[in-house]
């Protein structure tokens, strides 16, 4: 059976485009989807049964017994820790958050080692952004900064930017100029007009000299700045002040260099510069399929995008303070309950062996670096495939994922609602 | 469900004819009965005020744009937070309450219905995945079509058959409510970071104006049906010299429906203001109340402002720009791609500010100059006037002239001379007050129809009690009485069902979403229109099959049908 119109869930992109061939419970063909999709849908290394470490192997338990003993392990604990949440869709998250609420629990997302800083950035300064289609119709001007999209999020160029064209657009390959900034060349720089080669670490200076052009003070701006010629700068500044419609998309090249969350709010002021002079927007190349929608979740229960911590009662957030990877290298979370991400291969390694050493549940449908960190692990259905929910692509469009057959697996929301009631059962 | 008979209600409800009588209200299966089933719980009003629960007809609650307030506001969020309590869950937030904090602050002020002011049909799902997290208030969406580029193509066409028929597929897609034109296309403009300057400024590359785009559209809503007319938020926002624009907009507005008005104006404080720069700004609100008193056709929200910190947030992109050039603190925006826009900054009015002032006295003037109460409806655009919690203290304003020269006292002294709100002698009264906060809500948004604004039988059991005894509260002097009785209900029913009682919560609620379906012929179904469909093929980055909102999206959904003339 051929399905049209399939929702991707692999990257922020979430292309709503595939048509997928399912036989019986299984992917057999994958048209319009990259290599990442193509693997995503194909990929076939699911863990069959709910497991437990026994001793210095595994053993196979019910998905009752699991639960209930990872209900009793959460309830058990002082300060637990419910993390991920960018791998499954919206309605599970939610639960989720009502979860970590009635443990008096920190709950973070992903964002936590991705895009966290550029949302502490835009929580000082704001974010001029859009959807993806303005920038599809109507951009001549498309800078990628610190982000390598031809393998991270290998559709974007053809979807939203550089080859696709659009209303006001008719040609884009022709129309549309291509500025891309790093610190390496990549596949993505060779297709860009302007390739801006920065130092390492360089990008604060580089968008402060941007921004000083902008302003009109050229004269100020030395001979090179981070290894790039002033008549470089000179000469992006001039395309995107004279562009009709400029979109910046940047990457965790940029949100995790040196400066960190500073380089995201001046980029973000160049972009507010830039507006005084034409139209200009900046967005984010989210990772993972919904982290986006991790962010919008936890936002309208609690208020704060990731990073949140309930032990108070009230809801509480600061970053560096209630981030996982701070809450476990301080060695105070004692239950980590892991929900659609893989922390064993993102954190540092100190973390990463507290996790080790505390009981770990991870809920997932695949074997990971987590598993090899968890106590028990439970596989559920792959949201996009044989489970179905609402995600939230990189732009905060919402689109709801496909289920494209019904499997043996029960899906994330049925697990952690199971989990919420022994819980709430307990708690009151 | 067993009933509920409250005993001695002094009632107003004004859609009944009911000016203020001690009376027995009784109630069955979520409706209300001319009698209590035998067994019913028995609430003892004491004279107190009785009203239909209230109705915000243009609230920001829900959806991408408020979430974003939300999200890059962690200090608003810390300006107001409370605990996990009983049956209710942890909130934060004070200018943009998370929706827990939206429902529970509304509930306990008697309101158990909210219209969402803007939701882009791109982003619906997000509205209503909103919607559901908002448990004790019936909610509703106004749906943006200002910048729709269907409707543009429609208009440039003098298509306005077409142009209805979009609205009806993009009204069943998004599962919304009613027609919102927020600066008509001054969003479309913002595209190119430009906006449109009056009524008759061409939309650049479209080659319509704002005037064709407004009459097309009441047009359209009439050809439709719907429950409620356009609902408006005129082009020119905030910019001194804008009544003009404002008037100009009435000008258009033809009086083509017996049973509500024809056009919606909301937060028209914003757009009463004459001057031509900062310096010189004052109050239009007697050439504005002029020409609504002199035209039925149309009704209009206060969007009062109240001094104080809060975040401005709408779908008008380009005004919020403007106002970040004023501000400097923070901006935030997003262009919605064939539809709309929207901006978001946070700002203080404070009463050292003159503008604000001025814009404060204004809104209090429309609805103290306006004759017909039916006809200017209690709001602030919230949170962009000021956070809903500040109606009590409106109301108190409207009630009590000697609270208004009060707060004279406290404002630049300055003011007087660029407003006439010091020389209005008029107060309302509480009949005035119940029509301006439930009963013209019900009527304009056209909602009386699934019972809603009144309590006569048949009617939905939503009504809040309010710890108030009009017969020994003078609400000319005792002010302060009033606002907080306003700002909590002794008991908040909903759909049969006490929900809130003395400023708490009390149960878990189930809402329903209000949609509105207009029924066309095969021939007007645009999902069959080869030149609409290329816009999804083409032009949006959704697919056409993605789009719509699944029913599942709307699990008490209320569906207004209706049957289009075409």
């Amino acid at each position: 059976m051929k399905i049209e119109d399939v929702v991707c869930p692999f990257c922020g992109c979430l292309c709503d485009d595939l048509v997928v061939e399912v036989e019986g419970t299984k992917v057999v063909n994958v048209e319009n989807g990259c290599t990442l999709a193509n693997e995503k849908f194909m990929g076939d290394h699911r863990l069959n049964a709910p497991i437990r470490r026994a001793g210095e192997g595994w053993e196979e338990v019910s998905y009752n017994e699991a639960i209930e003993e990872t209900a009793a392990i959460l309830l058990d604990a002082d300060r637990p820790l419910l993390y991920g949440w960018s791998g499954t869709f919206g309605e599970a998250q939610s639960v989720g958050v009502h979860l970590a609420e009635l443990l008096g629990a920190v709950i973070d997302n992903t964002s936590t080692v991705c895009h966290g800083p550029s949302i502490m950035a835009i929580q000082e300064v704001g974010h001029p952004g859009c959807t993806l289609g303005q920038v599809k119709n109507r951009a001549d001007v498309v800078v990628y900064w610190a982000a390598n999209p031809i393998e991270a999020h290998p559709r974007h160029m053809s979807r939203y930017t550089t080859f696709c064209d659009g209303f006001f657009v008719k040609s884009a390959f022709r129309e549309r100029k291509v500025i891309v900034v790093d610190v390496r060349e990549t596949d993505s720089s060779q297709v860009a007009d302007e390739f801006v080669k920065v130092n390492p670490g360089g990008d604060y200076a580089v968008l402060s000299a941007l921004r000083a052009i902008v302003r009109g003070k050229r004269d100020l701006i030395p001979l090179s700045v981070e290894g790039v010629s002033r008549e470089q700068l000179f000469r992006v500044a001039d395309l995107c002040m004279s562009a009709k419609f400029g979109a910046i998309f940047f990457g965790v090249g940029l949100t995790m260099a040196q400066g960190k969350y500073k380089n995201i709010r001046n980029a973000i002021e160049l972009t507010e510069e830039l507006n005084r002079h034409t139209k200009f927007t900046i967005s984010p190349m989210r990772g993972h399929w919904n982290v986006y929608g991790s962010n919008e979740v936890f936002t309208w229960i609690t208020g704060y995008p990731y990073a949140v911590d309930f032990a108070r009662g009230i809801a509480f957030y600061n970053p560096g303070e209630t981030t996982s990877v701070d809450v476990l290298r301080r060695g105070e979370c004692d239950a980590c309950l892991v929900v659609a991400s893989d922390p064993g291969a993102h954190f540092p390694r100190a973390c990463a062996e507290h996790l080790a050493h505390i009981p770990t549940v991870q809920i997932d449908p695949h074997v990971n670096a987590t598993t090899h960190l968890s106590r028990i692990q439970i596989p559920v259905a792959v949201t996009g495939i044989d489970a179905e929910g609402t995600a939230y692509r990189m732009d905060g469009v919402p689109i709801r994922t496909r289920r494209l057959f019904f499997g043996n697996y029960p899906d994330d929301l049925e697990v952690l609602e199971k989990i919420y009631r022994i819980v709430r059962e307990a708690r009151g | 469900m067993a009933g509920i008979l409250i005993k001695n209600a002094f009632v107003i409800d004004p859609l009944s004819g009911i000016k203020g009588e001690v009376m027995d209200i009784a109630i069955n299966n979520g409706k209300i009965v001319e009698e209590a089933p035998s067994g019913a719980e028995v609430i003892d009003a004491a004279g107190c005020l009785t009203l239909p629960g209230g109705i915000d007809s243009h609230s920001h609650v829900c959806g991408t744009k408020v979430n974003f307030g939300r999200y890059m506001s962690p200090e608003d969020m810390r300006a107001g937070r409370t605990a996990r309590k009983g049956v209710m869950h942890v909130t934060s937030g004070y200018s943009v309450p998370t929706t827990f904090g939206n429902s529970y602050r509304y509930s306990t002020m008697g309101y158990t219905t909210i219209l969402e002011g803007a939701m882009a049909p791109l982003e619906a799902r997000h509205t209503h995945e909103e919607f559901t997290a908002t448990p004790h208030q019936d909610m509703l969406a106004n749906t943006l079509f200002d910048g729709n580029w269907s409707i543009m193509e429609a208009v440039r066409e003098k298509d306005t058959r077409r142009a209805a028929a979009v609205v009806a597929w993009v009204l069943a897609a998004a599962k919304g409510f009613a027609i919102k034109l927020t600066n008509p296309g001054g969003t479309e403009a913002w595209g190119w970071g430009e906006d449109v300057q009056s009524v008759h400024d061409p939309v650049p590359k479209f080659g319509v104006t704002p005037a064709e785009i407004i009459s097309t559209m009441i047009r359209a809503n009439e050809i439709l049906n719907l429950p409620h007319s356009v609902h408006l938020h005129c082009n020119n926002l905030g910019v001194p010299g804008n009544y003009q624009t404002t008037l100009d907009t009435i000008d258009l507005a033809p009086d083509l429906n017996s049973e509500r008005q024809s056009l919606y104006l909301t937060h028209v404080q914003f757009h009463s203001y004459g001057g031509s720069t900062w310096r010189d700004i004052c109050s239009k609100s007697e050439d504005i109340t002029r020409a609504v008193n002199n035209r039925p056709q149309v009704v209009m929200d206060m969007g009062q402002i109240m001094f104080g910190r809060t975040t401005t947030m709408t779908a008008d992109g380009p005004m919020e720009f403007k106002l970040y050039m004023l501000h400097h603190n923070k901006w935030s925006n997003h262009d919605v791609e064939l539809e709309t826009g929207s901006g978001i900054i946070p700002v203080y009015y404070g009463r050292k500010s003159l503008v604000n002032c001025v814009m404060w006295s204004i809104g209090l003037e429309l609805a103290l100059l306006t004759r017909n109460p039916w006809q200017c409806l209690l709001s602030t655009d919230s949170p962009n006037g000021a956070p809903f919690v500040k109606y009590p203290e409106i109301i108190a304003l409207l009630m009590s002239r000697r609270f208004r020269e009060n707060e004279r006292r406290m404002i630049d002294p300055r003011t007087e001379h660029f407003v006439p709100l010091f020389a209005i002698e008029r107060e309302l009264d509480w009949y005035e007050i119940a029509v301006m906060t439930r009963a013209a809500q019900a009527k304009a948004l056209g909602i009386t129809r699934i019972g809603k604004g009144y309590l006569a039988p048949g009617a939905e059991a939503d009504v809040a009690i309010f710890p108030l005894r009009p017969d020994n509260v003078d609400p000319s002097v005792d002010y302060q009485q009033v606002m907080a009785g306003f700002s909590r209900t002794r008991y908040t029913i909903k759909r049969g069902r006490v929900v809130a009682r003395d400023g708490e919560v009390v149960v878990e609620g189930a809402n329903s979403t209000i949609w509105t379906k207009a029924h066309v012929p095969d021939a007007y179904d645009m999902g069959l229109d080869p030149e609409f469909r290329k816009k999804f093929e083409q032009y949006y980055t959704v697919r056409m099959t993605n789009y719509p909102v699944q029913d599942v999206y709307l699990p008490r959904g209320v569906r207004i049908e209706t049957e289009a003339q075409l």
